[in-house]
C-alpha cells in the first residue's frame, strides 16, 4: 500500500491569520481517512489547497508521488509569514482547480453546489466533459453522437447505482436534500476519479440517512476501486468507515491514528470539549 | 409519445412557414415596411442570440457587442467595396493602403472575414479581460468597445477606414430570404453549440464557477470559446446590419446600439435563443411600423410627437425589467408543445380560481 | 506653452466636475455593489432642469431648486428601480440601471425635441479671467476649490456621524449590518441623495463651461467618472477624487495634440482595461477573498 496523497508542511495563511499551520498527512491508496476538528479549524481550508482552490503560503501537495502542488512565502507574505518551515520550498506548482480534477481528484462541497438551472442528468454529463474525445467543432456539429450516447449511457448508469435513476430528469435542486447530497456524490465520480474528497457528506441528516450514507459510501469505494479523504462531524459515521483519523485544531494537526486511538486521545477529547479555566 | 412527433412536426411546419414568409414578401412587396422590418429583424436576432450565448448561457455580462459588430461592418465593407468603385468611397483620403488596391472578397468570405476579424479581436481583449467579475467585464468591455470607435474615426487609419466618412458601395443582400438564411445558419450553428457538451458546459460556469472548476471545465478556456463564438457571430450580424444600412460608420455603432440589443435578449428572456429571436422581430416590428404613429404629431393630441415612441419604449422596458424578469421565454425555449401545454395549463388555472372563487361565495 | 497651461487649467477643472459624479459612483457601487448606470443620466437631467428652470424664475431660486429635484431624481430611481430587486441577481440589478438611463435619455430626448439646449450664464463663474497668461472662465479655478471643500465636508460626515457610520457599516457587510439593526434602506437612500446633490453641483460647474446640453450628454462624463471611481479603488472617495483628476488632465493633454485628439474618451478606457488587469482594486481598494 503506497500514498496516494501526500500533504507535506502546507500552512496557508490569510492576511494574519493562519487557517492551516504546518499540516502534514497522507492518504493511502485504497483507504478511506477522516479529516476531524472542531468548526473552523480549517477543515474545508485544507481541502481547498489539495484541490487548487487556494494556493498555500508553504509547503506542498503531492498525488501518486509526484508534487501537484507547492508553494513559499512569496511578495507580501515574505514579511508577515507566521507559519513554520520557512525556506524548506523554493519551488512554485500552481494548478488550476480544473487540472487537479483531471489528475484524479473529485470533490463534493460543505454547502452543496449543484447546477441549477439543469436537470440531475445534465449535472453528472457536465462532469464528463473534462474526459471528452470531440473538440468544438465536431461537438458543435453532432459528429461526436457515438461519444454523446456513451456519455448518456455512462451518466444514466452512475444514477442507477446511486439510486438516483427515477429523477434523473429533474431539477437537480428540486430533489430533497438527501438526494442532493447523492447527486453530488454521483457528479464527482463522473469525473473518474482516483480519490474523491466529501466536505461534510453526512451534513444536516438523520441516524437512518447517515447510516445509510455509511453504506454507500463503502460500496462506491469497492465498485470503483476509489480512495476517499472525507471531513465529517458525525462521530458514528467517522468511527464507523474510517480507516484511519487526522484531527486538527486551529489549523495544526493534534492526532492521527485508526478510530480506536482517537477515541481515547485526551487531546482530542481536550479539543472537542474545550478546556474549562479551574480544571 | 404520438403527441410529441405531431407537436414537433408543427415546430418544424412554423419554423419552415418563417421562410415562406420571407420569400412571400419578396414576391409580393419586396419593398415596404414589412420588408425592412423582416430584414432588420433577421438582422437583430443573430446579435441578440449571439449576446445571449455570452450573457445568458455562459454567464457573462459583456457590453462589448456594438464594438464586434462595428469590426465585423467594417471587415466586410473595406473587403467588398468592388475594386473599381473604391476611389470613389476614398475620395476623402489622400491615398488607400496597399492591399485595398488589390483584395476584393466575394461576398460569403468577405461575411466570414467580418466574423473571423471580430473574433480575433475578441480573443486578444479576452485574455486580459475575462478573468473580471461581472460588473467589471461589463465595463471593460463597454470601454472596448468606445476604444474600437475611436481607431475606426481615427485619420491616421483614414487608407483602410476612410476615417469618419461613411464606407459605401459595397454589395448587399436584396432579398428577404437572404438575409433569412444568412441568419438562420448562424442561429442554427449557436443553438447546436449550446446543446452540445460545450453548451452545457457554459451553462454550468453559469450556474456556478467553482463547481464547474471542480467539475474540471477549464474555465479560461470555456469563456473564451464562449467570447470568441459570440463575438464571431456578432461580427456576422454587423456585417449584415451595414448591408441593411447600405452604409457603415462608426457612430451608428455605439453604446445605445448595444444596450438596444441587451434589452431585445432580456424581452426575450435571458438564456432563451428563440425568446430572443422572437423579441428581435416584435421589437424591430414595433419600433419600425407598429408604433410608428407615435412619434406622428398629435395622433394624441399634445403627447404624440418625434420622440415619444422611444419614451413609451423605455417604459415598456422598465415594467419588463421590474415586473416581468424572465422576459417572454424565461430560459425555456419555444415549442409548440409547450406552448399548448402552458396554455392548457393556463385555462385550467383560471377555472380552478373561479372554481374556488365560486365555492367560496357558497 | 499657453496651449499647455490651458489644458492643464481645463483638466483639473473637468477633473473635479467628475469627481463630483464619481463620489456618486463610488458610494453606491461601495454599499450596493452596482454600477449605476443611469448617474451620469441623472447629472445630464440636473442640467436640462435648470435650462427649462431659468426661463421661468431667477437663477438665485433656480439654483436651490434643481440642487432639490435632482436629489429627489436620485431617490425616486433608488426606490422605483432598484429597491424592488434588493434580492434579485446582480445582473438584473445592473439592467435595470441600463433601463432607467434608456429612460431618462429617451425622455430627455423628446422634451428638448432633439435640438441642443442653451445653458444659462451663471453671473460671475463663467465670467473671463486670465491666469499664468490663459484665458479661461472663473468656473475653471472655482471647480477644484468646491470640489475640495465639498469633499472634506462629505468625509466629515462619512467619518463622524451616525449615518456615515452606518454607511461605512454597509459597505463592509450589507448583511450583518441589516443584522445589527441598521435601516439598510435609509442608508441607501442617503447615498443616492448625497450623489445626487454631489452631481448636481457638478453638472452646475461642467455645463457652465460647455455651454449646452444635449440627451447624451451625461454618458460620457458618467462613464469617465465610473472609470475614475474604478481606477481610485471602488468604495475609496479620496481614490475617486485623485483618479477624476488624473484622467480630467490626461484627457485634455490628449485632445491638445492633433493626431491623437480622437483617442481623448478612449483613452480613459484603455487606462480602465489596464488598472483592472494589473491591479483590480484599484489604487486604493481593498482586496477581498471569495470563500467557498
Amino acid at each position: 500500500m503506497h500514498n496516494l496523497l501526500k500533504l507535506e508542511n502546507i500552512t496557508m495563511q490569510f492576511g494574519g491569520v493562519v487557517a492551516v499551520n504546518n499540516l502534514s498527512l497522507e492518504v493511502n491508496e485504497g483507504e478511506i481517512v477522516s479529516l476531524i476538528g472542531p468548526n473552523g479549524a480549517g477543515k474545508t481550508t485544507a481541502f481547498n489547497v489539495v484541490t487548487g482552490v487556494y494556493e498555500p503560503t508553504n509547503g506542498c501537495v503531492s498525488f501518486e508521488g509526484k508534487a501537484i502542488v507547492e508553494s513559499y512565502p512569496r511578495g507580501k507574505m515574505r514579511k508577515t509569514y507566521a507559519g513554520e518551515n520557512r525556506g524548506a520550498y523554493h519551488k512554485r506548482i500552481v494548478k488550476t482547480p480544473d487540472k487537479i480534477t483531471k489528475l484524479g481528484i473529485a470533490r463534493t462541497f460543505q454547502n452543496i453546489r449543484l447546477f441549477k438551472s439543469m436537470t440531475v442528468l445534465e449535472n453528472v454529463l457536465v462532469a464528463m466533459h473534462m474526459r471528452r474525445k470531440s473538440n468544438l467543432f465536431t461537438a458543435t456539429f453532432m459528429l461526436n453522437r457515438k461519444e454523446e450516447k456513451e456519455m448518456r449511457r455512462k451518466a444514466t448508469e452512475l444514477l442507477d447505482k446511486v439510486g438516483l435513476l427515477d429523477v434523473k430528469d429533474e431539477l437537480a435542486t428540486s430533489l430533497p436534500y438527501g438526494k442532493q447530497r447523492r447527486l453530488e456524490i454521483a457528479r464527482a465520480l463522473a469525473t473518474e476519479p482516483k480519490l474523491l474528497l466529501l466536505d461534510e457528506p453526512a451534513a444536516g441528516m438523520n441516524p437512518q440517512e447517515t447510516d445509510e450514507l455509511t453504506a454507500f459510501i463503502r460500496e462506491i469505494r469497492d465498485e470503483f476501486g476509489l480512495t476517499i479523504f472525507m471531513i465529517e462531524h458525525h462521530m458514528n459515521l467517522v468511527m464507523d468507515i474510517s480507516d484511519r483519523i487526522y484531527v486538527i485544531d486551529f489549523g495544526k494537526l493534534i492526532a492521527s491514528g485508526v478510530p480506536a486511538e482517537i477515541q481515547n486521545n485526551e487531546v482530542v477529547i481536550k479539543a472537542y470539549l474545550g478546556v474549562s479555566e479551574d480544571e | 409519445m404520438k403527441s410529441k412527433t405531431i407537436f414537433k412536426a408543427i415546430d418544424i411546419v412554423l419554423l419552415l412557414a418563417a421562410f415562406g414568409v420571407a420569400i412571400a414578401v419578396d414576391l409580393v412587396m419586396p419593398v415596404g415596411l414589412p420588408a425592412t422590418v423582416l430584414k432588420k429583424g433577421a438582422v437583430f436576432a443573430v446579435v441578440a442570440v449571439s449576446m445571449n450565448l455570452l450573457n445568458g448561457f455562459t454567464g457573462l455580462f459583456s457590453l462589448g457587442q456594438a464594438g464586434f459588430m462595428l469590426l465585423g461592418a467594417y471587415t466586410y465593407a473595406i473587403f467588398s467595396i468592388p475594386l473599381e468603385a473604391r476611389a470613389s468611397v476614398y475620395y476623402m483620403q489622400d491615398h488607400v493602403a496597399g492591399f485595398l488596391n488589390v483584395v476584393e472578397l466575394p461576398v460569403v468570405v468577405a461575411m466570414i472575414a467580418a466574423g473571423a476579424v471580430a473574433a480575433i479581436f475578441a480573443f486578444l481583449i479576452g485574455l486580459p479581460v475575462l478573468r473580471l467579475k461581472s460588473d467589471y467585464l461589463a465595463i471593460a468591455t463597454l470601454g472596448f468597445a468606445e476604444i474600437v470607435g475611436a481607431f475606426a474615426k481615427w485619420e491616421m487609419l483614414g487608407p483602410i477606414t476612410n476615417a469618419p466618412n461613411p464606407l459605401v458601395n459595397y454589395p448587399k443582400f436584396s432579398k428577404v430570404t437572404t438575409y433569412f438564411v444568412a441568419a438562420g445558419i448562424c442561429i442554427a450553428i449557436i443553438a447546436l453549440l449550446v446543446r452540445s457538451t460545450y453548451g452545457r458546459a457554459f451553462k454550468a460556469i453559469r450556474d456556478d464557477e467553482i463547481a464547474a472548476e471542480a467539475m474540471g471545465i477549464n474555465l479560461a478556456k470555456h469563456k473564451m470559446i464562449s467570447f470568441v463564438t459570440s463575438s464571431f457571430f456578432a461580427g456576422v450580424g454587423g456585417a449584415m446590419l451595414a448591408m441593411f444600412q447600405s452604409k457603415a460608420q462608426a457612430n451608428s455603432f455605439n453604446t445605445a446600439l448595444t444596450y438596444e440589443i441587451l434589452l431585445i435578449v432580456v424581452i426575450g428572456g435571458i438564456g432563451s435563443l428563440s425568446g430572443s429571436v422572437i423579441a428581435s422581430f416584435l421589437y424591430i416590428a414595433c419600433s419600425e411600423w407598429w408604433l410608428r404613429f407615435l412619434d406622428t404629431p398629435d395622433v394624441i393630441p399634445g403627447l404624440t410627437r418625434n420622440g415619444f415612441r422611444l419614451v413609451v419604449f423605455s417604459a415598456v422596458i422598465m415594467v419588463i425589467v421590474l415586473f416581468f424578469r424572465r422576459g417572454l421565454m424565461g430560459d425555456k425555449e419555444f415549442s409548440t408543445e409547450r406552448l399548448v401545454k402552458g396554455s392548457k395549463q393556463f385555462v385550467k388555472d383560471i377555472q380552478d380560481r373561479k372554481a374556488r372563487k365560486a365555492k367560496e361565495v357558497n | 506653452m499657453n496651449i499647455t497651461i490651458d489644458h492643464i487649467l481645463a483638466g483639473i477643472s473637468v477633473g473635479g466636475q467628475y469627481a463630483l459624479i464619481a463620489i456618486g459612483y463610488t458610494m453606491v457601487y461601495g454599499i450596493l455593489r452596482l454600477i449605476n448606470f443611469a448617474h451620469g443620466d441623472v447629472f445630464m437631467a440636473s442640467g436640462l432642469i435648470i435650462v427649462y428652470l431659468t426661463t421661468a424664475m431667477p437663477l438665485q431660486y433656480a439654483i436651490p431648486i434643481v440642487l432639490l429635484l435632482t436629489v429627489m431624481l436620485g431617490f425616486l430611481i433608488e426606490r422605483a428601480a432598484y429597491k424592488p430587486l434588493r434580492a434579485a441577481p446582480r445582473m438584473s440589478v445592473m439592467i435595470s440601471a441600463i433601463g432607467v438611463s434608456y429612460l431618462i435619455q429617451n425622455l430627455a430626448l423628446y422634451i428638448t425635441g432633439g435640438l441642443p439646449q442653451t445653458y444659462p450664464a451663471i453671473p460671475w463663474i463663467s465670467d473671463s479671467i486670465t491666469i499664468f497668461g490663459a484665458v479661461t472662465k472663473r468656473v475653471t479655478i472655482i471647480t477644484p476649490i468646491l470640489t475640495a471643500i465639498l469633499i472634506v465636508l462629505l468625509v466629515a460626515l462619512i467619518r463622524y456621524t451616525k449615518i456615515g457610520m452606518a454607511m461605512r457599516a454597509v459597505s463592509k457587510d450589507f448583511e450583518t449590518s441589516q443584522l445589527m439593526g441598521i435601516k439598510i434602506n435609509r442608508v441607501i437612500s442617503t447615498t443616492f441623495v448625497i450623489g445626487s446633490l454631489l452631481a448636481a453641483v457638478g453638472s452646475l460647474l461642467y455645463f457652465t463651461s460647455y455651454q449646452s446640453v444635449v440627451p447624451t450628454s451625461g454618458s460620457m462624463p458618467g462613464l469617465k467618472a465610473f472609470v475614475a471611481a474604478v481606477f481610485g479603488g471602488i468604495g475609496s472617495i479620496p481614490g475617486a477624487v485623485i483618479g477624476a483628476f488624473i484622467i480630467g488632465i490626461c484627457e485634455n493633454l490628449i485632445k491638445s495634440s492633433t493626431d491623437f485628439s480622437i483617442f481623448s474618451d478612449a483613452f480613459t478606457f484603455a487606462l480602465l482595461i489596464v488598472v483592472l488587469c494589473v491591479r483590480p482594486t484599484g489604487l486604493f481598494g481593498e482586496k477581498s477573498i471569495d470563500k467557498v
